[in-house]
């Protein structure tokens, strides 16, 4: 049973951090009142161009390491071009941007195909990023395997937690980020720019998605597909929504989604396979709803104005 | 300038048009196509046989039934993003009732094609249950619905819809072929006289007379008018004393029947028995498709036609040695939504209007003047 356990969670964490990265960008795009449902397409982008420059630079030893990181931050770089370009169509524009949000993806995710059979094709791998692990608490029994001995993508994912906590309470920006959430036209007299703050909060946001779509090319599964994302971009979404609009619940909220597809794979790996296992990859979705339900009847958390569009000229 | 809006107007959808197109034509080139040959496959190759014209109609089918669909919940202010898994719970239903019926044709196939609206319709009232009674959001909870409808769908082709031929081996589940009696028609089997080229099957008509419906039900009837105040001024539709949250399920469940429907007609068409992956993205192309029929049903008919058009263009650069992988339709439809959602708001603008008219008149002003 403990091996069980410790299987179980040694799979979860890992699975967690690209969820943990994207839902915490989205916090942030969310806390100025823009919903980018568009997530899974910069993901994807951001998943090829983190695997791109890896495969065509490659190297070894130290060099490969600065290349990976090259990519990293190309990706990340990727995400916060493509949160500026939805960002010109919702808030210049003011786009319904559920709508927009589903153009995003299919961009994104139409982009990152073709692209990806054009300069790289084919199954190919790289070697990425490998776990690393850390000196005598990696020999701990049960916790050294489950939590010193993982991928640096990992740790950062989860250090982004109180970072992103610090960012949206404790700095001007993340006050002037939830002002513009919560009540835009307040933030405006105050002589606050509704559109720069929200421009920037989508870029940061974008920026930590297309490291989500990197660490899973480049770190998790070390290879590009087309269904490398599969969904976990509308599942960051939300995921934000279950974790009401705080890093620490939406930290919590990609634990248990992750610990309940990792549940599925541990189930398989011993063997239980008379079980239809559809039935599992679904209980991860069904969980997502049925919190949904239970969050969706507190209104007062959320940005009030989240996904209303702010136009200084119009009457509202 | 007494038509200065209709030429902005036309000014604007020119604009995007073009910025479309360009954005389109860097992509290819930095994918090291050939720009104009490609836009030629993409625009102009699905003319060029009957063939491909009849490839083109089965692919608006679908399209057609499931944009009709997507701008109901639209028009009464819900977003169903929810059209793949509506489909594919509308086939399957349908699927289960073919294979076990012994009716008559005459019989079976409207109670096939029932079965595949009700499925569908079953599955598009969930989310909006959720939505009316619990506030969850339908476009997080709607995409939840396609993944778990997928898993359950290929649960059903795997263990109880399996086909025993294939059955141990290493083929992709399927189920059983459908009986002929139980298919949809090909228009040349139905009219002999027509030429052979032409081999669309008769399930653009049920699109054809779904759209018709759809229409007169929204814009002629007093639920249809409800559910459209519901969706254009929610709050000054309540002071009127319409029940929104009840017309919100309603418009889900519509336009899962039509998403059900769209399925169904999928497969006795084109597929004649249930495949993984039969959808074919059909559910989300028809988001796309509503949007730029202007979210009207009979708009959605031309849309759905230039969509098919584009959709078979590109499936069909690879047979015409053109290095560009059909993932180039997602790319399309992506920027498509993107620039008309701009668009439409930069029209909808009344002040953006009236600084273009007062930059244009000065201009001609001055011309004047000089």
């Amino acid at each position: 049973m403990l091996d069980f356990i410790v299987l179980f969670l040694t799979v979860g964490i890992p699975l967690s951090s690209a969820l943990l990265l994207a839902s915490l960008g989205e916090t942030v795009n969310q806390r100025s009142g823009v919903f980018n449902l568009g997530c899974e397409g910069v993901m994807s982008m951001g998943a090829f161009v983190g695997m791109l420059i890896p495969f065509m630079v490659g190297g070894a030893g130290k060099v490969a390491w600065y290349v990976n990181l090259a990519g990293l931050i190309a990706s990340a770089l990727v995400g916060a071009l493509l949160g500026l370009l939805f960002g010109v169509v919702v808030i210049k524009f003011g786009a319904p941007q559920g709508i927009a949000g589903i153009g995003l993806q299919l961009f994104g995710t139409g982009l990152a195909g073709s692209l990806y059979r054009h300069f790289i094709g084919g199954a190919q791998g790289v070697a990425g990023i490998d776990a690393i692990r850390i000196p005598f608490l990696c020999d701990l029994p049960i916790v050294g395997k489950m939590l010193f001995s993982c991928n640096p993508m990992v740790y950062f994912a989860f250090l982004m937690v109180p970072a992103v906590h610090y960012l949206l309470f404790k700095t001007s920006w993340g006050l002037r980020v939830r002002a513009c959430g919560t009540m835009p036209r307040a933030a405006d007299s105050m002589g606050i720019d509704v559109s720069r703050t929200r421009y920037q909060a989508l870029a940061f946001g974008s920026a930590m998605a297309g490291l989500a779509g990197a660490y899973l090319s480049v770190c998790y599964a070390k290879i590009f597909t087309d269904t490398l994302i599969g969904g976990r971009g509308f599942i960051a979404v939300a995921l934000v929504y279950f974790g009401r609009w705080s890093p620490l619940g939406v930290m919590g909220g990609a634990l248990l989604f992750s610990l309940a597809q990792a549940l599925q794979l541990a189930v398989q790996a011993y063997g239980f396979t008379t079980f239809p296992y559809e039935f599992l990859v679904m209980l991860p979705y069904v969980l997502v709803i049925v919190v949904l339900i239970f969050v969706g009847k507190s209104k007062h958390v959320g940005p009030a104005m989240l996904g209303k569009p702010f136009n200084r000229e119009m009457r509202t | 300038m007494k038509h200065f809006k209709l030429i902005y107007t036309a000014g604007v959808i020119l604009l995007s048009v073009l910025l479309t197109l360009g954005i389109a034509a860097l992509i290819l080139a930095v994918l090291g196509a050939d720009v104009l040959k490609t836009f030629w496959v993409i625009f102009c190759y699905p003319f060029t046989t009957l063939k491909n014209l009849s490839g083109v109609i089965n692919i608006m089918t679908p399209l057609t039934i499931v944009g009709v669909g997507s701008c109901v919940p639209y028009r009464s202010g819900i977003v169903n993003i929810g059209g793949e898994g509506q489909m594919v719970m509308g086939l399957l239903l349908a699927i289960v009732f073919a294979l076990n019926t012994e009716l008559p044709r005459t019989l079976a196939l409207p109670c096939i094609l029932l079965c595949g609206v009700l499925g569908g319709a079953c599955w598009g009232a969930l989310p909006g249950l959720l939505k009316a009674r619990f506030g969850v959001s339908e476009l997080l909870s709607t995409v939840m619905f396609n993944y778990i409808a997928a898993q359950f769908y290929s649960y059903c082709l795997r263990v109880p819809l399996l086909d025993p031929a294939v059955a141990g081996g290493s083929g992709d589940p399927q189920t059983v072929k459908l009986e002929t009696s139980e298919w949809l028609s090909r228009i040349n089997e139905v009219f002999p006289s027509l030429d052979k080229g032409l081999r669309f099957h008769t399930g653009i008509f049920i699109a054809l007379l779904i759209a018709l419906i759809v229409y007169l039900f929204m814009w002629k009837t007093p639920v249809g008018f409800k559910m459209r105040a519901a969706g254009s001024s929610e709050r000054a539709a309540r002071y009127g004393g319409i029940s929104v949250s009840r017309y919100m399920v309603l418009a889900m469940m519509i336009s899962g029947a039509c998403c059900g429907l769209a399925g169904t007609v999928e497969i006795l068409g084109v597929h004649h028995r249930g495949l993984g992956n039969c959808t074919g993205g059909y559910g989300f192309s028809g988001i796309v498709v509503a949007l730029f029929g202007g979210l009207h049903p009979l708009g959605v008919i031309p849309a759905a036609f230039f969509f098919a058009l584009i959709s078979y263009g590109c499936s069909a650069l690879q047979i015409n040695k053109i290095p560009v992988p059909s993932n180039m339709i997602d790319v399309l439809q992506g920027l498509v939504i993107l620039v008309i959602v701009a668009a439409k708001l930069i029209l909808a603008n009344p002040y953006l209007m009236d600084r273009a008219q007062r930059r244009l008149t000065a201009l001609l002003g001055r011309k004047e003047a000089a």
